[in-house]
């Protein structure tokens, strides 16, 4: 029998899962294909390369001879048509590759919303090795770029404004909504972000969105207009920040069906035969609970590595992951959060929040008004048990019984300061139903 | 330009030193030139006058260079840069730093005359810019040892100091830190050489840092320092057994409940200088799979060589009588402790230990065992062939100063702050073994959170892949771990905690990670057993 050929577009998280699995439970000829970068790198730490705490090789899950050890070829191509009747890509070179299963994990670009300007040089995004290249290229220290200003205040933003104060480039931040993030955390986490991201030097601009982008003679970005007030921000960088979106351009020539994403079942199976799609680039036809359509996230790019790895391997299997669970850290502010805590409480919800006096630290949790039980937790500076909330969402917990145990799921450091016992009396002030 | 060639290379990173650590290291680095000029004879007058001013600059220095680093800064992390500057990043300076500090150790070793020891006649040169120190201290002029004390205890200080400020948001890194601090200036440095005015015509006790544990101390039970023990009465017959409970009986019991690192990052002088002045260095060891297969031979071959040669040096003095205990029954009972070790090794802890390790285990039990027979058969009247000084002498210039000296500290700012540690360091190999095998303790991955970033890996001091496990849920359970915690303080996603707790299940390889279906991860989880 002839081995199995299966070609995955895209060598992030989601491919490299997928690959390695692949690998784990069969011997099928793999080819991951990527015009990004020779080797899988950890793009969550992009931010880190420029700031200096590592170079590019520490981005590097794996050494160098890990792929010829596992027999993962690597291909060094950018795809430009996919003809899934014949079951053949076109590549850049004008070489034609076939497979037997093909993976789209092509992952995401930055937003553009079709402002003035958005195309100049010394315009930027922070999703790929290239955009690291321009941004030293544009950005390489204060002499060169005087003002970055950036646009979108989401988890890329507040990196991007990290990297350049490390170089102390002045930055201006220009969030859209009232409060920073607030699409996706309430009001209170976004106030102590908010905080500390102005404790960091950024002059952060919350209501003010962009107009334009203004260039000189060379088409290169030398300002930016802010709708709102009509202010002219001269700047030598423009960040832009406002989410990523399916990475997809190349699939229009195709008979696959795309939307925003490539749109998939739950069975990660596109509109065509032996075509998949996993990761950022990927949409669900059907929203997975109260997860969105495209969820552009590290973790969920894994897990459906994980899934299609079984399904490809003979043991179909749809995706279905399990509690939603995130983190990120905003300067040294860090976050984590397990089930869902939305930006307000959803009807017959009620919620607590506690905060701790240096107002770097809170937790908030969201949870049903009757029966009680626990829904979510938004915890920022301290660190907590992944495994401890788990069981608690899939046993559904009840609020005061988290609230009692919040110390199993402490993961801070040893000899840190404990919370436990004054977020447990705020509680019993506040709701009166545990006995301390 | 492409990023895979270094980005501090296009000439574009940030200014690497503002003005006043500029200044502040100048200041400090003064502190040292008064200290270098002395070694010319200078003459500087009263020493003692000089000798403050040379330690105070340098204090100063350190104190005012870790202001103008970290006192404008919010507590967190702060890596910027670390691989923009030529000191960090094996630039130029780094190649200067590693020059002078391996030139300064073959010089103290090796030439202790050109720092002005004089074996007939008073001090001259820097040991003696040091006289009225250890006057003070110990009531007899200076040697080069005490220079290095004083230069060690100061570095440990003071870098520690910046440690302090670095870490200030941590509470692990700040108690650890106050340990080794107060371990390095009470214990190994002014307790010793306040013992040392104790001593007169009718009462002498060998110089002795009780933190100082054989083997890393691996001329402990020679024959001089036991005669002194035993002369010196209850005191000494304490301190002598004290000497072997703490590697036989209390090490292992704080390595079972605490990992190697109640000893490595918080009592040790090695690491105390490691993890204080070694710190800027820690990124800059090896992370290859090669670099672990290297350490894992060195060091154990070390420690071979360290058990060899101390059981041929006890042996051959006890044989010669006086003693109560005689050596015949000295080889037989070191013959039945590694025999014990062995035996339970391999019987009960057979598959953690990995192909090599046990062939290297067998390998070398083999050879001893053998060699003692040889000896008892009276087929060679040495016990390892060759003659205990022999052993002795070469493990001190090799292991003792060449390794943990030259190579370990000097190449510091090229290797990174641990090699010594790593790669020689006897006690750390014994420790790694029984922490590997019988320990509360392991580095605890928190579910699916990791994002395999690799800060962790890049700032493990020890060359250990923490990524490589926390990206698979797996707990981080190794033998060089020495617990200093920071991979878990730049981790950026909280997912790593270190952690004692109950023994089993402590090791728990995953294939698929936290967050994903139950059924899953159950299946696949499964599959592997």
């Amino acid at each position: 029998m002839k081995q199995e050929h299966i070609v995955i577009i895209g060598n992030g998280i989601s491919g490299v899962t997928l690959a390695r699995h692949i690998r784990k439970l069969s011997d099928k000829r793999i080819t991951l294909i990527s015009s990004e970068s020779d080797y899988f790198f950890s793009r969550t730490a992009l931010m880190y390369v420029y700031m200096g705490h590592m170079k590019w090789n520490h981005l590097k899950p794996y050494e160098d001879t890990f792929w010829e050890k596992n027999r993962l070829e690597l291909k060094q191509a950018h795809v430009t048509h996919v003809d899934t009747e014949h079951k053949q890509l076109k590549l850049d070179s004008g070489e034609d590759f076939s497979y037997d299963k093909l993976v789209i994990a092509c992952g995401s670009r930055y937003n553009k919303f079709g402002w003035p300007g958005q195309d100049a040089e010394a315009v930027i995004g922070l999703v790929s090795k290239q955009d690291l290249e321009q941004l030293e290229v544009y950005a390489p220290n204060n002499n060169v770029c005087k003002r970055a200003v950036i646009v979108g205040g989401g988890l890329i933003g507040v990196e991007l404004a990290e990297m350049l104060s490390t170089r102390n480039i002045p930055v201006t931040f220009l969030v859209r909504e009232e409060h920073f993030w607030n699409t996706v955390i309430p009001d209170e986490e976004a106030q102590v972000l908010e905080r500390h991201i102005r404790e960091h030097g950024i002059d952060l601009r919350l209501g003010n969105s962009l107009e334009e982008i203004i260039t000189d003679e060379h088409r290169r970005a030398k300002a930016v207009k802010v709708k709102e007030t009509g202010e002219i921000i001269d700047c030598d960088l423009v960040g832009l920040t406002p989410g990523v979106s399916p990475n997809i351009d190349f699939l229009k020539s195709s008979k696959i069906e795309l939307n925003r994403g490539v749109l998939v079942n739950r069975m990660l199976e596109t509109s065509e035969p032996d075509v998949y799609a996993i990761g950022d680039c990927a949409e669900q036809r059907e929203p997975i609970g109260n997860r969105p359509p495209v969820e552009a996230v590290w973790y969920t790019g894994r897990m459906m590595g994980e899934t299609l790895a079984q399904t490809l391997c003979g043991n179909p299997m749809e995706y279905n992951p399990g509690h939603w669970f995130n983190s990120a850290k905003f300067f040294d502010i860090e976050y984590q959060t397990y089930g869902w805590v939305f930006p307000t409480p959803k009807e017959g919800h009620d919620d607590f929040y506690w905060e701790a006096e240096d107002g770097k630290k809170c937790i908030h949790i969201h949870f049903e008004k009757e029966p009680r039980i626990f829904k979510g937790i938004n915890t920022f500076g301290i660190r907590m048990r992944h495994e401890v909330f788990d069981y608690w969402l899939t046993e559904e917990a009840t609020v005061e019984e988290v609230i009692k145990n919040l110390k199993k799921a402490n993961f801070d450091p040893e000899f840190f300061e404990a919370y436990e016992k004054q977020i447990q009396k705020e509680f019993e002030k506040e709701f009166n139903t545990i006995e301390l | 330009m492409s990023l895979d060639v270094n980005m501090s290379v296009t000439g574009n990173a940030p200014e690497a030193l503002n003005v006043q650590q500029k200044l502040s290291a100048a200041l400090g680095l003064a502190g040292i030139f008064i200290m270098s000029l002395s070694v010319f004879n200078v003459g500087f007058q009263p020493q003692a006058l000089w000798l403050t001013l040379a330690i105070g600059l340098v204090a100063v220095g350190i104190v005012w260079y870790t202001r103008a680093s970290y006192a404008g800064k919010t507590a967190g992390i702060k890596n910027d840069g670390v691989y923009f500057k030529s000191l960090t990043n094996r630039g130029l300076w780094a190649y200067i730093v590693g020059v002078v500090f391996t030139g300064f150790y073959i010089v103290l070793y090796f030439y202790p005359g050109l720092l002005g020891l004089n074996s007939s006649g008073a001090n001259t040169g820097v040991i003696s810019l040091f006289d009225p120190l250890s006057q003070l201290m110990a009531g007899r002029p200076a040697s080069q040892w005490f220079v290095y004390g004083v230069l060690y205890t100061l570095a440990i200080l003071g870098f520690g100091f910046k440690f302090l400020w670095k870490y200030r948001h941590n509470s692990y890194q700040r108690l650890r830190t106050f340990s080794v601090m107060f371990f390095q200036l009470g214990f190994a440095f002014i307790i010793p050489e306040l013992m040392a005015r104790l001593n007169d015509d009718d009462f002498s006790l060998p110089y002795y840092n009780i933190i100082n544990i054989w083997p890393l101390n691996y001329y402990n039970f020679e024959q001089y320092r036991v005669d002194e023990f035993i002369s010196a009465g209850d005191i000494g017959i304490a301190l002598l057994i004290f000497g072997i409970l703490s590697i036989l009986v209390i090490t292992p019991i704080l390595t079972y409940k605490y990992g190697k690192r109640w000893y490595c990052s918080w009592v040790c002088g090695c690491g105390g200088l490691a993890e204080t002045a070694g710190d800027p260095f820690r990124h800059l060891s090896d992370k290859t799979q090669s670099a672990w297969k290297l350490e894992r031979w060195l060091v154990h071959s070390v420690l071979v060589f360290v058990v060899v040669m101390t059981t041929a040096v006890v042996y051959s003095y006890l044989n010669g009588g006086g003693y109560w205990l005689s050596g015949g029954a000295f080889l037989i009972s070191v013959a039945v402790l590694l025999s014990v070790i062995f035996g339970w090794a391999m019987l009960f802890k057979r598959q953690e230990l990995k192909k090599d390790a046990r062939y290297a285990a067998i390998g070398f039990f083999v050879v001893i065992m053998a060699l003692i027979a040889l000896h008892f058969s009276g087929m060679t009247s040495k016990v390892f062939l060759f003659e205990a000084e022999t052993l002795r002498s070469s493990y001190g210039f090799m292991i003792g100063a060449i390794f943990s000296g030259v190579v370990g500290v000097g190449f510091y700012p090229i290797f990174g702050n641990r090699v010594w540690c790593r790669f020689g360091c006897p006690m750390a190999a014994i420790l790694g073994f029984q922490q590997r095998l019988f320990s509360k303790f392991r580095i605890t991955t928190n579910g699916g959170q990791c994002i395999s970033c690799g800060n962790c890996s890049t700032y493990c001091e020890m060359g250990i892949d923490v990524r490589a496990y926390a990206q698979k849920g797996e707990n981080i359970v190794r033998s060089s771990c020495v617990g200093c915690g920071i991979c878990a303080s730049v981790c950026p996603r909280g997912v790593l905690k270190l952690e004692n707790d109950d023994p089993k299940g402590r090791i728990n390889s995953k294939d698929v990670l936290l967050g994903n279906d139950v059924d899953l991860m159950d299946l696949v989880n499964q599959n592997k057993k």
